[in-house]
Order: C-alpha cells, then sequence, then structure tokens
C-alpha cells in the first residue's frame, strides 16, 4: 500500500519550470530519499508535496487523502505531513515542551502533556521539557523536531537534509536512532539529501534526482552497483570510464585484462561491441611490477588504506591499496566483476 | 590641548554681546507681535533689536547664564512674570524720567524693576444670539446653573485665567473661590482647551454661549478676515460693571540683571512707554495703553468705556499660587 | 572686598579648569575613560535633573500628589498603552503584509508607508484638528447634507481628545514597528512557518503563532521606542488638552516655579520607563528569538489572490492616507492659498538652520554611538555596558526638560569659560555654548542617540568576534580594526540610524525654542509660532518643507533595511 504517490507532478517558479512531471512512490512504513545535486531541484519537490509553494501540478495523494489533482489543491495544513528541516525549525520562544505541544492543539490538556511526556521518552529527552531550544545541541535539537512532527501522527515525514548539520561523529549514531524509531513506529518517510553515506544509511530505497526529474529510483546496493545511467554511476563516487569489448556474455576486455560480468542486462547481443564500464577505486589492484610503464606518482594516507594516484592515457587513475606504493611502478588489475556496462 | 586652544581662539575671536548698538530682548511674547514697533524704536534710535522668544523655560534660561546673560530686557506677557523675575533676582532697579512720566506709578515696581507696557482686561464673550441682554455679567455669574453646559474656556493654569482666580481669592477669599470654581467647572460645555480666540470660535459654533478672553483677541479676531466671523457672532462684555471692575493683567518689561546693554535697555523701555509706542500697541494689538495721555485705538475705544477692578496686582501676584492649587484641587483642567 | 574675593575664586575655578582639561586632554587617549566621559556628556542632563530633584523640598509636589497626580499617571498610562497597541495593530500586520507577502503595489507601499515618520505628530494634530472640527470641511458637509444647524444637533467625535492624541501619535509613529518588524520579519527562517503549516495551522495562524512570537524582540524594541517618545510627547497632548506626566511636569515647573518638583516628576518618570525595560528584558532573558541568519536564505512568500490582495491594498491605502497623504494635502492647501504670506527669504535661512542642526545631530550621534558600542565590544565590562544603557536614557525625558537639563551643564561651562577669560585678562566672550546652536544640537543629540545605540548595538552583536581576533593577530590596532572591519560590516545601520535622527531632528521643537539663540529660527519653532496662534494656514508651507526634507532620507533609509 502507497503512503504517498505523486503522478505527473510540475512546479514553476516565476513561470520556470522547475520540476516536470515528476512520478513518485512511497509505501507504507518505507524510507525513500531524495538524492541528488544540491540545488537539484530536491527541496521543491518536498514543499510541493507538503503544500508549501505555489504553481504546482500534477496528482498528489497521501495516503488515502486525494491532497492534489486537477481540482483538489488542499493548503499544507490539512495534507498531514511532517516537516523536518536541516536547522531544525524548533520554534525560538517556545520551551522543548511547548514545541512539542505546538500541534496538539485539538487535544485536551491532560491528553497534550501525555502526548508530550510519551514523545520525550520516546527518545529519552523527559528531562529537557523546560529547557528552550538554544540551550540544546544540534543533535538534540533534531531529535526534538522529529518527535514534535511525530506527536501530529502525520502519514508521512518529509525530511529536509535533515542531518547535514549535525556533527559527523554523532551524525550516524543519530541515523541510526531515528531510522529504529521510525522502523519501530512504521512511520513512512521521504528525506531529501545531498550526502549518499545519509540516504544509504537511513533509506530503503533512493531516488536520484537530476535536474527536476527522477533518474532511477533503487535500493542503495543496487544504485550503488547497478546504476541506471552514467550521471547516477559517476554521482555515488569517483571512478573511472574504462573503454570495453564484450567478448562474450560474461567476459569483457578491459584495457587492464579481462573481467567477469555478472549483471542483470544479457550482454549476448553486444557481442564484439565495445561499451563504456565505470570502475571505482577499489575495484582495482596493484601489483608491484618493475616493467611495468605505470608509476604511483602521489598517494595519500587515508587511515583504512592508501589511496594512490596514478597516471594513464592522460587520465588520473585512483586506486585504494593496503600498502604504499609510491614511486613504485605497478600493474594494475580489475579485482570485481563488472555489474553494469553502459552502451552508446 | 587642542580643546583648549580651540577656546582661547574662541575667546578671542569671538564678539561680545555688549555693542554699544544693539539691545538684547528676551521675550514671552511672540516675536512677530512686537516686531513693528521694535523696527520703530530701530528707527528712531539706530540700536538694533535682537530676540529671543520662548513661552516656556525663558527665566530658567536667565538664571543659569548668570552674570554672562546677554539678555538686556526682557518682555512679559503677563504680571505674574515680571513679579517672578524681581523675586528670583534676575532684574535691576532703573529709573528715566520719562518713564516715569508716562506711566503712572502704580503701573511701576515701587524699587523701579519693572513697569507695566499695557493693560489687558478679562473678558467674559456671550453668543449675541442666546444670552438675554442686557449684557451685564460679572466673573461671579458665570458659577449660576442657568450657565450649565455653556461656558468654555483655555486651561485654568493659563496664566490669564490663573490672574483671575488669583484675584478672586483676593476679593473672596479661598473657600468662596473653590466653590465657585467647581462651579464654573460644572458649568463648562467641553474640558478647557484651545487659546482665548478658539472659544469665541466655539461660541460662533455653538458649542457654548459664553467664554473667557482678553480684551486685545476681539480686535485681533475683528481684523483677521478668516476669524472675523467668529467675532461676530459674540459681544464683548465687561464684567463686574456694577461692583468693583474688570480684572486686568498687564504685559510689561524689566532690565536684566545682568544687561550687558543696560543703557540701550532703558532707552527702549523709554520707547515703548512713549506715546508712540504706546499707540501703536493699542492700534496694532488692541491692547489698553498703560500711558494716560494715549487713548486707545478707535477700534478697542468702540467697545466701550469701563471699569477696572483697582485691586493692586500686587495683591493678585501674592495669591497666584493659592490660586493654582485650587485650580489643581478642583482639578479644573481635568 | 567682595568683589575682589569674587575674582579670586574665579581665577582658582579658571587654573583649575585649565588642569582639569589638561589632565582631560591625557586621559582621551585611553579609550575607557574618553568612554566614561561620553557617557558623562551623554547622561549630563538627566545628572542635573537629578541634581535639581535633590533641591529643597516644597509642598508643590505633594500637592500635587494629592490632587492631579493620579489623573495624569492614569491618563499617560493610557496613552502609553493606546498608542503602543495602535502602533502595534497598524504596524505589525503592514510589516507582515510588506514582509511575506505579495500583492500589487506592494513596491510602492513598502517605501511609501514609511513616510509618516516626517511627519511632525503636533502638525498632524493640527491639521486634524482643521478637518475635524466643527468648522471644519467635515463637519460643514454632514451638517449641509443633514440641516443640522449647530453643535447641539448631533454628535461628533472630539478629535482633541485621549482617543484622538492616541491616534494622531499611533499614526505618526507607527512606522518605526513596521520598519523594525519588517527587518524582523525578513530574517525570520520560513521554516518555521512551513512546520506549522503541516502541523495544522493556517497562514493566519501562523502569522499569530508563529510569525509575531518570533518578531517579539524586533515587536518590542520598537514599541518601546514608540513608549517612550509618545510619554515625552507635550506640543500633541497639550494642543489636544490631554493632562499627561509631562503636562505636570511643565506645571509644576512653569506654574509652581518648582524646578525640583518638576525634576523629581521627570526623574520617576524616566526610572518608570526603565523599570518597565528591564523587567521586560528579564522575562525575555531565556528566550532566543534571533535565528543563525546563515540558515535562512529561504524567504516566506504567500501569493496573495485576488480578494486578498485587494484587502492588503485598502489595509496599506487608509493607513497612508490617514497618516500621511491627508495631512499634507491639507497643509499643501493652505500652503498654496496662503503662499504669499508666508514665503518670504527668512524662510530659506530657517530651513538651512533646520538642515545645519539635523545633520550636526546626527553625526554627533553616530559618532558618541559609535565610540560607545567599540568600547564596549573591545572591553565589554559594565562601565561600557552601562555607559551604553545611561547614554540610552535621553529618549524619554521629554523635550523641554532636555532643554534645561542641556543648559544648566553649558551655562555652567560657559561662566567658567568666562570667568577663565577675565581672569587671564580677555575680554568676556559671552554665552559660547549655551546660547548657540550648539546647545540645539547637543540636546537633540543625546534626545535621540538612543536610535543610533539601538540600531549599532543590534547591528554589532551580528559582527562574529572572531573577525576581531583574526584582524588583532594581523597586527591590526583597535582603531583598525574598527575602522577597517567594524566599520566596514555596520555602516548600512550606521548610515539607517544617521538618516532617522536626522528626520527626527528636523521635526524636534522644544529644545530649539528654548536654546535658541538670537533671531533665530528653525523650521519647526517657524512653524509653531504660527500653529499655536490658530494660524496654520501660515505655518503650512514651512511643515510641507519639514516634510518633503525627511522624505528622502527615509527612502534611502526604506531601500537600504530592504537590501538586507
Amino acid at each position: 500500500m502507497s503512503v504517498l504517490s505523486v503522478n505527473n507532478l510540475s512546479v514553476s517558479y516565476q513561470d520556470k519550470n522547475i520540476i516536470s512531471n515528476l512520478n513518485l512512490e512511497v509505501q507504507h512504513g518505507e524510507i525513500v530519499a531524495l538524492f541528488g545535486a544540491s540545488g537539484g531541484g530536491k527541496s521543491t519537490i518536498l514543499k510541493a508535496i507538503a503544500g508549501l509553494l505555489e504553481q504546482v501540478t500534477g496528482k498528489v495523494k497521501i495516503g488515502e487523502q486525494q491532497v492534489l489533482s486537477a481540482k483538489i489543491n488542499l493548503p499544507a495544513e490539512k495534507r498531514h505531513t511532517g516537516l523536518i528541516f536541516q536547522d531544525y525549525a524548533l520554534f525560538p520562544h517556545l520551551t522543548v515542551a511547548e514545541n512539542v505541544a505546538f500541534g496538539l492543539q485539538k487535544l485536551s490538556r491532560d491528553e497534550r502533556v501525555q502526548k508530550v511526556t510519551e514523545m520525550l521518552a520516546l527518545i529519552k529527552m523527559a528531562d529537557y521539557a523546560q529547557h528552550y531550544p538554544h540551550q540544546l545541541s544540534g543533535g538534540q535539537q533534531q531529535r526534538i523536531a522529529i518527535v514534535r512532527a511525530l506527536a501530529c501522527q502525520p502519514t508521512i515525514l518529509l525530511f529536509d537534509e535533515a542531518f547535514s548539520n549535525i556533527d559527523p561523529k554523532l551524525r550516524f549514531e543519530l541515523i541510526t536512532d531515528i531510522r529504529n524509531l521510525l522502523k519501530s513506529q512504521k512511520i513512512s518517510a521521504l528525506f531529501v539529501t545531498h550526502n549518499q553515506d545519509e540516504a544509504f544509511a537511513f533509506c530503503d530505497r533512493i531516488a536520484v534526482v537530476n535536474q527536476g526529474r527522477i533518474e532511477q529510483v533503487d535500493t542503495p546496493a543496487q544504485l550503488f552497483n547497478a546504476p541506471a545511467t552514467q550521471y547516477i554511476a559517476e554521482f555515488l563516487g569517483e571512478g573511472l570510464w574504462l573503454q570495453s569489448r564484450i567478448k562474450s556474455a560474461n567476459v569483457l576486455a578491459t584495457p587492464f585484462g579481462e573481467a567477469d560480468y555478472l549483471g542483470k542486462q544479457c550482454l549476448s547481443e553486444f557481442i564484439g561491441k565495445t561499451g563504456l564500464i565505470y570502475l571505482r577505486p577499489h575495484q582495482f589492484t596493484l601489483a608491484a611490477d618493475a616493467n611495468s610503464k605505470l608509476q604511483v606518482h602521489n598517494e595519500r594516507f587515508i587511515g583504512e588504506c592508501y589511496e594512490s594516484l596514478l597516471q594513464w592515457q592522460q587520465q588520473s587513475i585512483k586506486v585504494k591499496t593496503p600498502t604504499s606504493f609510491l614511486h613504485q611502478t605497478v600493474s594494475l588489475n580489475i579485482n570485481t566483476q563488472i555489474t553494469k556496462v553502459f552502451f552508446e | 590641548m587642542k580643546i583648549l586652544s580651540f577656546l582661547l581662539l574662541a575667546v578671542v575671536t569671538l564678539p561680545s554681546f555688549a555693542k554699544d548698538d544693539t539691545v538684547n530682548i528676551y521675550s514671552f511674547r511672540q516675536a512677530f507681535l512686537i516686531e513693528p514697533i521694535l523696527q520703530q524704536f530701530t528707527e528712531q534710535t539706530g540700536i538694533k533689536t535682537k530676540v529671543v522668544f520662548a513661552e516656556k523655560g525663558l527665566i530658567e534660561r536667565i538664571k543659569r547664564e548668570g552674570k554672562y546673560s546677554p539678555a538686556d530686557v526682557v518682555l512679559t506677557s503677563n504680571f505674574s512674570k515680571l513679579l517672578q523675575l524681581s523675586d528670583e533676582n534676575l532684574t535691576q532697579a532703573f529709573n528715566h524720567a520719562d518713564i516715569n512720566a508716562n506711566i503712572p506709578a502704580h503701573f511701576r515696581d515701587q524699587n523701579g524693576h519693572w513697569v507695566a507696557l499695557t493693560k489687558r482686561i478679562r473678558n467674559i464673550y456671550a453668543a449675541k444670539t442666546r444670552v438675554a441682554s442686557p449684557f451685564t455679567l460679572s466673573y461671579e455669574d458665570l458659577a449660576k446653573p442657568e450657565f450649565k453646559g455653556k461656558i468654555c474656556t483655555r486651561s485654568g493654569k493659563h496664566p490669564y485665567n490663573l490672574g483671575l482666580v488669583a484675584s478672586m481669592i483676593a476679593h473672596h477669599g479661598e473657600a468662596q473661590t473653590k466653590t465657585w470654581l467647581l462651579a464654573v467647572k460644572e458649568n463648562l460645555a467641553r474640558k478647557p482647551q484651545g487659546n482665548d480666540r478658539a472659544q469665541v470660535k466655539a461660541i460662533s459654533e455653538g458649542l457654548c454661549d459664553v467664554s473667557l478672553g482678553n480684551s486685545y483677541y476681539f480686535g485681533k479676531m475683528i481684523t483677521d478676515p478668516a476669524q472675523k466671523a467668529w467675532a461676530d457672532s459674540v459681544h464683548i462684555i465687561y464684567p463686574n460693571q456694577q461692583n468693583r471692575g474688570a480684572h486686568v493683567n498687564v504685559s510689561g518689561a524689566a532690565v536684566a540683571k545682568h544687561a550687558p546693554n543696560k543703557q540701550n535697555a532703558i532707552k527702549l523701555i523709554a520707547f515703548l512707554a512713549s506715546e508712540q509706542a504706546q499707540q501703536a500697541y493699542s492700534s496694532l494689538n488692541f491692547e489698553y495703553p498703560v500711558n494716560p495721555q494715549v487713548k486707545p485705538a478707535d477700534l478697542v475705544a468702540s467697545w466701550g468705556e469701563f471699569k477696572e477692578d483697582t485691586l493692586p496686582l500686587t495683591k493678585v501676584a501674592e495669591n497666584r499660587s493659592a490660586a493654582l492649587k485650587l485650580i489643581d484641587g478642583v482639578k479644573f483642567d481635568l | 572686598m567682595s568683589s575682589v574675593s569674587q575674582t579670586n575664586v574665579q581665577q582658582q575655578t579658571g587654573k583649575s579648569l585649565v588642569a582639569s582639561l589638561f589632565s582631560a586632554c591625557k586621559q582621551l587617549k585611553k579609550i575607557h575613560v574618553s568612554t566614561l566621559l561620553l557617557a558623562l556628556i551623554l547622561a549630563a542632563p538627566l545628572i542635573s535633573i537629578s541634581i535639581e530633584a535633590f533641591a529643597p523640598n516644597s509642598d508643590t509636589f505633594a500637592h500635587i500628589q494629592q490632587t492631579v497626580l493620579a489623573d495624569y499617571v492614569i491618563n499617560t498610562c493610557l496613552l502609553a498603552l493606546g498608542v503602543s497597541i495602535l502602533v502595534i495593530s497598524i504596524g505589525v500586520p503592514l510589516a507582515w503584509l510588506i514582509a511575506i507577502c505579495d500583492f500589487r503595489f506592494k513596491g510602492f507601499f513598502q517605501w511609501a508607508l514609511v513616510l509618516p515618520l516626517a511627519m511632525p505628530a503636533y502638525i498632524v494634530a493640527y491639521t486634524y484638528t482643521d478637518l475635524f472640527d466643527y468648522a471644519g470641511p467635515i463637519q460643514t458637509n454632514l451638517r449641509n447634507w443633514f440641516g443640522w444647524q449647530s453643535a447641539t444637533d448631533y454628535y461628533f467625535f472630539d478629535i482633541r481628545s485621549l482617543p484622538g492624541a492616541i491616534i494622531v501619535l499611533a499614526l505618526v509613529l507607527y512606522p518605526y514597528v513596521y520598519l523594525m518588524v519588517r527587518a524582523g520579519f525578513l530574517e525570520q527562517q520560513a521554516n518555521l512557518t512551513h512546520v506549522a503549516r503541516t502541523m495544522g495551522y493556517s497562514p493566519t495562524k501562523c502569522f499569530f503563532k508563529v510569525s509575531v512570537p518570533v518578531a517579539r524582540n524586533a515587536i518590542i524594541a520598537s514599541t518601546a521606542l514608540v513608549l517612550m517618545e509618545s510619554i515625552a510627547d507635550f506640543a500633541t497632548v497639550k494642543y489636544f488638552a490631554v493632562s499627561t506626566l509631562t503636562t505636570a511636569i511643565y506645571d509644576t515647573w512653569l506654574g509652581y516655579y518648582d524646578l525640583a518638583a518638576a525634576a523629581k516628576l521627570s526623574i520617576i518618570m524616566v526610572a518608570g520607563i526603565f523599570i518597565l525595560l528591564y523587567f521586560e528584558r528579564l522575562q525575555n532573558g531565556k528566550k532566543q528569538t534571533h535565528n543563525d541568519a546563515k540558515l535562512s536564505a529561504q524567504k516566506l512568500v504567500y501569493q496573495l489572490n485576488k480578494k486578498q490582495s485587494f484587502a492588503a491594498f485598502c489595509f496599506c491605502s487608509l493607513i497612508l492616507l490617514v497618516s500621511f497623504v491627508a495631512p499634507l494635502i491639507i497643509l499643501a492647501d493652505y500652503a498654496i492659498d496662503y503662499f504669499s504670506q508666508a514665503w518670504n527669504d527668512k524662510l530659506l535661512q530657517f530651513t538651512l538652520n533646520s538642515l545645519i542642526i539635523a545633520a550636526l545631530t546626527a553625526i554627533i550621534a553616530i559618532v558618541f554611538s559609535l565610540l560607545l558600542n567599540f568600547s564596549l565590544r573591545i572591553k565589554p565590562n559594565k562601565l561600557h555596558k552601562s555607559s551604553l544603557k545611561v547614554a540610552s536614557s535621553g529618549y524619554a525625558i521629554p523635550g523641554t526638560v532636555m532643554a534645561i537639563g542641556v543648559l544648566i551643564p553649558l551655562a555652567f561651562l560657559d561662566n567658567q569659560i568666562n570667568a577663565l577669560a577675565e581672569s587671564l585678562n580677555l575680554s568676556a566672550p559671552g554665552l559660547l555654548l549655551s546660547g548657540s546652536f550648539i546647545a540645539i544640537v547637543l540636546a537633540h543629540s543625546i534626545r535621540f542617540i538612543a536610535i543610533a545605540n539601538k540600531g549599532i548595538e543590534a547591528s554589532y552583536s551580528k559582527v562574529s568576534p572572531s573577525l576581531d581576533m583574526v584582524a588583532k593577530t594581523m597586527g591590526q590596532t583597535s582603531f583598525n580594526i574598527f575602522r577597517k572591519v567594524h566599520f566596514a560590516l555596520i555602516r548600512k545601520s550606521v548610515l539607517v540610524a544617521g538618516l532617522l535622527i536626522f528626520v527626527e531632528s528636523m521635526k524636534e521643537l522644544p529644545a530649539a525654542l528654548l536654546l535658541r539663540p538670537f533671531d533665530y529660527q528653525t523650521l519647526p519653532t517657524y512653524v509653531f509660532q504660527y500653529a499655536s496662534t490658530e494660524q496654520l494656514e501660515i505655518a503650512a508651507l514651512g511643515a510641507i518643507i519639514i516634510v518633503v526634507v525627511g522624505l528622502i532620507p527615509l527612502i534611502v533609509i526604506n531601500r537600504s533595511i530592504e537590501k538586507n
């Protein structure tokens, strides 16, 4: 059952199309990321769904409720969404408890108090009820913002770069906490981010947004291993494009030797043709080789390994190696199966 | 160091206020009211006049300026200010034969610190159409129930009304005056506001039937095309003609204690007391001359002969503070 | 004998003055001493008035207390309360409409709504009295239509009343609220409203529950300015026959000849305002309503539909009409009809006088305020903090009381200077300070420096202290840090404050009235002299010049706020 379904959503601003004909589904209890570069229109999609923008067309259904269609355009206050922002957007003039109670104006006083207590207990922050937002850390503020939204029992939670202001060391702890919270409460969420790690850690599925269009929606692993487009491949991490010839349905001839193919797409009809494969630094291995013309001219120690830089045919190749190869001549081998080939 | 040298430079270069050909005037009266007369003075004597006009705080200014005050002459619009000046030791005695000849002794300070220059009567103005003749009213009549909701006046604490209330105290005592004031307050058509002219305007608009106002305003309204209609709607009444006579106040002049141009100051006052200036006061400002040789201007004279209250002004001044307290006590203005 | 000893005393005071001047100059190099000196100059009127308040007691105060004081206090409170409520209910919705909403002619209203600030309140009082009076066009026409004969035939509200005074003061003072709250709304995070919307709040409810509470500081700060201004007002309430505490101050001083009692009343009034502001700050201490400005790049915008757009247009038009256009038309009407009577060469001179005073006032107030703020910045100790607070107290002092407060120390200094001159066998220079327009400039500066302090303080708080540290590590002197870093970053608010002070100083009447030199007029004194004798028609031309001169700076102010 889908909790959010978006059909042909278009948004324009000052007569310029920002989003056109966007389609998206979020299933019940599912966390979906809208992932893309900054300025790609992700937040616009979120606000259009929440009902905070003018000049939006298409169809949006939240839960059982049609909130946008040719005839209907419900205002934000009637769409039952919950918004969580990068800057927390806690009301600075209200205490933590008052913030959480903000959306509960229809409840009686007692119910309200109970709900607030319950919500704060959920994030183990009952002691902070009478604090003001500026007295809390970023992570605490964001937790409050999330339970404030949860308290209203929204059909779907909308996260707008919600974790990017949090200290990186605490960020993934928070993300795990929130993910567990949402999963335990069976809350659906749409999460806008430009940070791949956050998207991978937080979401069940990821929709990659590029210039107002969704290029692919898939699980993090599928997205990473078999990106639908070259844009996505590059966007998910730096790497090297290599021309490769299809030797057989499961063997490719690359400039660095043969590699096995194990992708979903059947390559039988492409045998003999040339395609592009995308290889990331961890997919290569180096070995010392006095006869090779390749030399590591630069390297960077990054903790768990080294990043070695080689120069090959005017291209720079980055390889992750367990040991230092600096100033050595080396041979380069592909150490993984290939899962995706792009054809022109 | 810079500041000091600047000061010294200023000391050397700045002109002193003591100059042979000027007289410095601190005036409680609007400058443009006395300007024509001052012009005549300059034409006659070659002495230039410089004026500072302020309704409020001028006495404080003279006091604080102390011995270096540039003030030569202080012109006031009522008697109590004259007295305050001399009481606060801000004036000096002067003696000039012409002044003594032109101004009767009871309009001069015994110690020669000030002289009165013009007389103004505290009149009652009555609506022609609504107040029955004969128009013989006394200040005491204003307390009568028949005037309920029909009286307009400016603030009770304005010096003109203050003088009147003080004279009432001198005649009737505090207790009786308080009763009178309360009754007048009860009779007011509206909260005291505006100036004397505004009250006549209110009569012409039908807001009230009688008002208090100084005599010269009648002349000013008659000669102002925009205000003539107001004046035309009222009779000017000289109160208490059957008994003690109408309350008189005076405008006057004093020589400042530290006047840098004392001789010029005296010359100016002598001029203001002269027939020429007294005539001008009457014809330009419609006031009553204090100089007995000068007859009031025709317009002023046309309002009729009348009897003045002979109560010495010092008696009025003595009761001024009590009057103010009474007015506040009955919340006249509130 | 007595004259000899007097000269002696004078010589001694002269010498001690030289000595103290010298030492003052030496110490001037130390910034905190100069700050103290500055605060002392700015507090001089308050100090002199306080000293006066301790003069031997008379029974005046007791008498006033027993009779009319309660009424005066009630009237003052009602006036302050009424004006505050009215400026908030006019200024805040206007600020919200212009900052957040999009509708036709918004661009025009955005700056036009600031214009009433150029209108002196007493002028609006005069014009509205003319308009709504019995003889005014409105009542005359009503009488003609309905065939009424006199005032007794019908009811018509009395503009010369407490409500009238409240309305008139609010009409010219609301732009303070409008300007400051608009800036507050512009700074506000759009996300706050967005969140509230998703939690079931309609835009209108968001306005009351989010926008207004979050802009609380701006609302309170601007209303406090308005409150002080309306409490200090004398001309308008006097004209409308509303007795307030200023009336009491004037009565005790000029009626009862009791400066001490008047000073006491002034001190009580100023203290009352301080307590009010302090209490407010105390309550507000825990809450923090300003946001990190970096994150609020997004602006909240409501596109109004046709109906809403029309309503917004009507509201803005109405306010502009009654606060500015109508009085201006009345003035213009008089000015044209009576042009030949009103126009003379002196009017140009008066305009020039006013311009010079206003410009000097703005410059001095800004320089003083910058120095105070800067020394607080580099040495944030209690002394500097309280210096700044004391320096802002002048705004609450009624103009004439301020004039006396300036006159007392200046006249004292003048006497010292003359004594010094005489002791050096030079001719006495006369009254250099108290008898010149310097006194007026000083009175205006002290009265209006609060405006500069508020603006510059707020702007300074946004300059990160790390900038100072960086500059210091790069070997910059304090002065250079101020010049190259601080001033560069806060110059916009300095400009705005300076222009506001300029406009206020153009309008200010009482100090000039009392302190002016011989034959010296400013535009307000010129206007007052006619208007107070019910000759508004002749005063109108001068009033229009005051307004027009004020317009240009106001438009610049508005521009620079909008760009921020």
